[in-house]
């Protein structure tokens, strides 16, 4: 401690440029936490199928393939499974790309049984929903959002489903209903939801009938959630339509990796900010020791032995790079929240921002090193003989 | 006569540059008694410095015998060495060498920072150092505050504050007026005089060289001549 005087004094020697430095580490530590975090996210999922109350069935080897919705029944079937539903991906927007709807078309009585008490939607509007073919009934953030009221005819662009009818990929649905989530942890995830019936979809569409995107189960004892899942597997192994089944929160990142290896594109992400700031953060560092060649020369003549002044060269960059990273990463962990409402259904936890210390403290000793050795074997003669 | 504080038994120091070897010091051979103020005159190549950096420790010999305050320093690696001159060796320079983002206290303690003091003892021997130097009331400035004078005297009193038993100079008052140089150099005397500082001064200037007790002049690698003033 008797040394901090001496290397915050050195640390803010000029000013101008350590606050660019460390406004640089704070924004690649800022990137690194919200990065590492949603990284994390999809590397953790939940503590394995054990203890899940929801399981999803989805093509063994991708989303994206269909199942046959005569599975239904031999899911139904399986022991310990007390409701299953269907669904499919709709992939639509609202008047442009940019307005991303997640709209999925439901079998209103098994995906409502399935999710009993996990939505709020009036008794009246729910039976109007029933009642409704083209009913769709609305998260209440995306009513707020596109200032939708009851009554109104939405379309909806899907960038998958034609129409038997016509071709289009336009399909026009009533408002009849507004739902919320009785969850505030949901309601990020549920924020830009629309449900409409199966039937239509399914009824309506030029092709895949009959088929479905995945089945969502609901178990009796969440202890048993394995088992279960092993056995709805086992149902169709070997079969045309192998399965995979795996509780919802994992299967909601499966989904979102479909479009890439998500850990491989932030971690290259990552690579790219971090080989840069090596070597900016490292250039700054070097020039900062070369200017103060005959301090540091002072410092040896004082009696200052090789290992105290290599030792104050890297407390000088742990301490930027700490100091740094600890803004960037309180920043990101404030960030978390925007994070959770822009990645629906992916939870974000705090300790992904743990690892960012640990490369706080491998860049401080990867860019101090160099200057530091450099410092350490200064010659005192020389370095004394241009200033006296 | 008193002990010598700095014994030196036919040294040699040369320098190689590529394939050049630089005979800078050749079978040297001086002492120095404790409690001398000696002036180390001489043309500029003469090897003034050189002999200064080997007295302080800062530079070894390439042959022969030195030995400061009972210490072969010699015989020291740079680590013993390094700690050698933090107990028994203050520096004084000619440009000061006064680090600039620290006040003139913070300067003075840094020697202090290789002892087992307390921060308050620290601050209270960085004080007594000003004091003494009579530059106290200047302890929060820092040196691009100061004037030449006063950050020279700051750095006399970093040299002293760990109580060396030599004070090394070189060229202290070459980048003073004279009035200040002056100051300067009443002030190594006293310090000489009065706290018994052993000085060992380079200097180009022969009204420097008159505050010291003893003149030495070198050329060539050589002592010329020593003589005693009165």
């Amino acid at each position: 401690m008797k040394y901090f005087p001496l290397i915050w004094a050195t640390l803010w020697r000029k000013k101008t440029r350590t606050i660019f430095t460390l406004l640089s580490v704070v924004v690649a530590f800022l990137l690194f936490g919200m990065l590492e975090t949603v990284d994390y996210a999809f590397s953790h999922p939940s503590n394995g199928v054990t203890g899940a109350d929801k399981l999803i069935t989805m093509n063994k080897y991708s989303v994206t393939l269909a199942l046959p919705f005569s599975d239904v029944q031999q899911i139904r079937s399986v022991p310990g499974v007390s409701e299953v539903t269907w669904i499919s991906w709709f992939g639509g927007y609202y008047q442009e790309p940019k307005n991303f709807i997640f709209a999925l078309p439901v079998d209103t009585d098994s995906y409502f049984n399935l999710h009993k008490g996990e939505f709020v939607v009036s008794g009246e509007q729910m039976q109007a929903y029933r009642n409704t073919r083209a009913g769709a009934l609305v998260n209440d953030a995306l009513m707020k959002k596109f200032g939708w009221k009851i009554g109104d005819k939405v379309p909806l662009h899907s960038t998958i489903w034609t129409q038997k009818s016509d071709g289009s990929l336009d399909w026009t649905f009533d408002i009849v209903g507004i739902f919320s989530v009785k969850d505030p942890t949901q309601a990020g995830a549920q924020a830009s939801s629309l449900l409409f019936h199966y039937e239509l979809f399914d009824e309506g569409r030029s092709f895949g009938k009959g088929q479905i995107g995945w089945f969502e189960e609901r178990v009796g004892d969440p202890s048993q959630a394995a088992q279960i899942s092993n056995r709805i597997d086992a149902l169709f192994a070997n079969s045309p339509n192998e399965t995979k089944t795996q509780p919802a929160n994992d299967f909601t990142m499966a989904f979102i990796k479909q479009f890439g290896d998500i850990g491989f594109v932030l971690r290259a992400i990552l690579g790219a900010v971090f080989f840069t700031l090596l070597f900016l953060t490292g250039n700054t560092m070097m020039q900062s020791v070369r200017e103060r060649i005959p301090e540091l020369a002072v410092l040896k003549t004082l009696g200052f032995g090789d290992g105290k002044v290599l030792g104050l060269v890297l407390a000088e960059s742990l301490l930027l790079c700490l100091i740094a990273a600890a803004i960037g990463l309180g920043l990101s962990y404030g960030a978390l929240p925007i994070l959770k409402s822009v990645l629906q259904g992916v939870e974000l936890s705090p300790k992904a921002l743990i690892p960012g210390l640990g490369a706080a403290v491998l860049l401080a000793l990867i860019v101090g090193m160099p200057p530091a050795l450099r410092a350490m074997r200064l010659n005192i003669v020389d370095a004394l003989a241009d200033k006296r | 006569m008193n002990e010598a504080i700095v014994s030196l038994r036919n040294v040699d120091k040369r320098y190689v540059r590529g394939k050049q070897s630089i005979e800078v010091l050749q079978g040297l051979t001086l002492d120095i008694p404790k409690g001398e103020f000696v002036a180390l005159m001489g043309p500029s190549g003469s090897g003034k410095t050189t002999l200064l950096n080997l007295i302080g420790g800062l530079d070894t010999p390439s042959s022969g015998e030195i030995t400061v305050a009972g210490q072969r320093l010699d015989k020291l690696g740079s680590g013993a060495l390094a700690h050698w001159r933090s107990n028994h060796v203050g520096f004084v320079f000619q440009f000061y060498n006064l680090m600039p983002m620290l006040s003139a206290q913070r300067n003075v303690e840094l020697p202090l920072l290789l002892t087992n003091l307390s921060a308050a003892k620290r601050k209270a021997n960085a004080l007594a150092a000003l004091t003494l130097v009579g530059i106290a009331d200047r302890a929060k400035h820092k040196p691009n505050e100061l004037s030449g004078g006063q950050a020279q005297r700051v750095a006399i009193a970093r040299a002293l504050v760990a109580d060396p038993t030599l004070l090394v100079c070189d060229e202290p008052t070459g980048d003073l007026d004279r009035k200040s140089a002056d100051d300067v150099l009443h002030l190594l005397q006293m310090l000489n005089r009065d706290h018994g500082k052993s000085i060992i001064m380079v200097t180009h200037d022969p009204k420097a060289a008159e505050f010291a007790s003893r003149q030495l002049h070198m050329d060539k690698g050589a002592l010329l001549e020593a003589g005693t003033l009165v």
